[in-house]
């Protein structure tokens, strides 16, 4: 595959060159990947690297800066063709207004799994479901003969399968509604991710996605980061039914004057 | 006109087929039925797994002039199947024919678009509305709860259109009635998948893609100060039996202005097919006594798929600026009035 000298083990981060390791087992012989997970990084802020900047709400002050981060794209940037970097470009410029995470959409993938909310994996002996903090979103992966989705959706269509200690899921069919992070980073129809989850060690979940959109990229491009098990006692998914906080900026604009 | 396209009619055509299947189980108790063991996963707890339906023509509460009577007999379950394949029927060709092209042709129909509760595959069962017991109905609201729901109700009359936070929880795609706790069915895609692995089962209502994770390894309830639309639910396995228990409810949903709602339900598979819920309902400073309800799940071949709501919830803006603009024109008739 044009993929693996693209993405060689040369140019993989320190930290997922990982001796094996060979994950707990599930009653039927799997890769045991139950768990509240949680990626701790600022990429959904950006997922190329940045430094601090300026919040996009002055009264917030410190509060809400965006943090600087590490890139987690290989190779530190986006390979974008050039009338869609333009395009990132005037995304990023407006994102409050644009960004689909202001207004509580569902998030999509992989942007689901690095929002700063965690979520759940529940792994059935015959399907694996992803819950998501964020927006309740949740997708069920379908572990047996890949079907093909019968429509586009926000979270896309999941096929999975074992690759030894590795869970790979092949995402399609998403619809082009969705964003990658907070920045801009965007994508088209044609978009199709492929993710391998694999534990490194009891509590820390390596993540990769291989994004690959001929719409807007010119190659297929890839992004790693761990995940980490929320140890709490008691750790659970809450609610994060976003759709109410954004009522003000959806409809505000249709409420009866005086009415607040 | 007839607005079907192939691929719905198709879908509606399977559907149909599965429609009038006779239903597992209709209406007897589960200790009445010779005892079926259901499969189990591999770490060996019953396996309550798939995607089913609580569709149904039951309704909650008993309508009135049925007294005590909790079941129809065969006879009048058969007569009640026979009227709602006539309704089917009548639904298929449902309006007067309308002129493509013309503003009247734009119309929803749910026989194609929204799959009709009659168009579903449908849980038939003898009882004649899913809360047992002589009286069938919810209990009488105490007089505290009379009050808070008047003084609610007092406050919201007028404003219903306000804004978004003036309209019901369903249609700001923040959480749909179906879902509960108690799962109820719904007039249309009443469809669920529940999932299981170890020390968890999931319950994901298709509509509005809620997964309910209830943890079944004996630990207690969030603090009480964490309430959540879909209440907190732990469960935890009494042979065959998943028993759930809710609480730390908003005083909003399932059942406005209950305070201290607390639902236990009870989800048995008793065939392939038919897994039977029961589920109890409770809040002293709310209704006079607990109540009980049950109905069953019924199999459905296929697959859940995603219902986003909130994204193209067009239903929530244009009943708001239909509000404003019905507002505008009662100003413009008031000021031509004046004149």
């Amino acid at each position: 595959m044009v993929l693996a000298g693209v993405l060689s083990m040369a140019t993989m981060p320190a930290w997922s060159q990982t001796p094996a390791y060979r994950s707990p087992r599930t009653a039927d012989g799997k890769p045991n990947l139950n768990g509240i997970w949680q990626a701790l990084n600022s990429a959904d802020w950006n997922l190329e690297g940045h430094a601090a900047a300026q919040g996009p709400v002055d009264a917030l002050g410190a509060v809400f800066a965006i943090p600087p981060g590490l890139s987690v794209v290989e190779g530190d940037e986006i390979p974008y063709l050039p009338v869609a970097a333009a395009k990132q470009k005037e995304n990023r410029a407006d994102w409050v207004k644009l960004d689909p995470e202001v207004k509580c959409y569902l998030p999509g993938v992989p942007r689901a799994t690095y929002l700063p909310y965690p979520f759940q994996i529940i792994q059935s002996h015959e399907n694996i479901m992803m819950a998501y903090e964020y927006a309740g979103a949740v997708r069920v992966i379908n572990m047996g003969a890949p079907t093909k989705a019968p429509a586009d959706s926000w979270m896309g269509w999941s096929n999975g399968h074992w690759d030894g200690e590795t869970l790979v899921v092949d995402v399609t069919s998403q619809n082009e509604d969705t964003w990658f992070d907070r920045a801009g980073d965007f994508h088209s129809d044609a978009l199709h991710v492929v993710e391998r989850y694999t534990l490194r060690s009891a509590d820390i979940l390596n993540y990769e996605a291989t994004i690959d959109d001929a719409k807007v990229f010119s190659r297929p491009w890839k992004i790693s980061m761990p995940l980490y098990r929320r140890v709490e006692k008691n750790a659970r998914l809450l609610e994060y039914k976003c759709p109410e906080f954004t009522e003000e900026i959806l409809y505000g604009h249709l409420r009866k004057k005086g009415s607040k | 006109m007839r607005h079907r396209v192939g691929s719905a009619a198709a879908f509606a055509a399977m559907t149909v087929i599965l429609l009038f299947a006779p239903a597992p189980g209709r209406g007897q108790s589960p200790a009445a039925k010779k005892a079926w063991t259901p499969p189990r996963t591999p770490d060996g707890q019953p396996d309550l797994q798939g995607v089913w339906t609580n569709n149904t023509v039951t309704p909650l509460e008993r309508p009135k002039g049925l007294g005590a009577k909790e079941f129809y007999n065969e006879a009048e379950l058969a007569a009640a199947i026979e009227k709602e394949r006539q309704r089917l029927g009548q639904a298929e060709e449902e309006g007067r024919g309308t002129e493509a092209g013309t503003a009247d042709d734009v119309h929803y129909d749910f026989s194609q678009f929204g799959l009709d509760r009659a168009q579903a595959n449908l849980a038939w069962n003898r009882r004649t509305s899913m809360i047992v017991g002589p009286e069938g109905v919810i209990p009488p609201l105490t007089p505290e709860a009379r009050k808070r729901r008047a003084e609610r109700r007092a406050k919201a009359k007028g404003h219903e259109f306000d804004g978004a936070e003036s309209r019901p929880l369903g249609a700001r795609c923040i959480v749909r009635a179906n879902v509960g706790p108690p799962l109820l069915p719904s007039a249309y895609n009443s469809n669920l998948q529940i999932l299981q692995a170890a020390g968890y089962v999931v319950i994901e209502s298709e509509m509005i893609h809620d997964a309910r994770i209830i943890p079944t390894d004996g630990r207690a309830h969030l603090d009480k100060n964490i309430k959540q639309w879909m209440g907190d639910s732990v469960g935890h396995w009494e042979g065959n039996t998943l028993v759930v228990d809710t609480t730390n409810f908003t005083d909003l949903n399932p059942f406005e202005d209950a305070q201290n709602l607390h639902v236990v339900e009870r989800l048995t598979r008793v065939d392939a097919d038919t897994v039977l819920y029961r589920f109890t309902v409770e809040d002293e400073g709310m209704w006079a006594k607990p109540w009980s309800g049950e109905l069953p799940m019924t199999r459905l071949q296929g697959q859940i798929y995603e219902y986003a709501c909130h994204e193209a919830n067009y239903g929530l803006a244009n009943t708001l600026s239909g509000a404003r603009a019905a507002e505008a024109e009662a100003a413009k008739r008031a000021a031509a009035e004046r004149k």
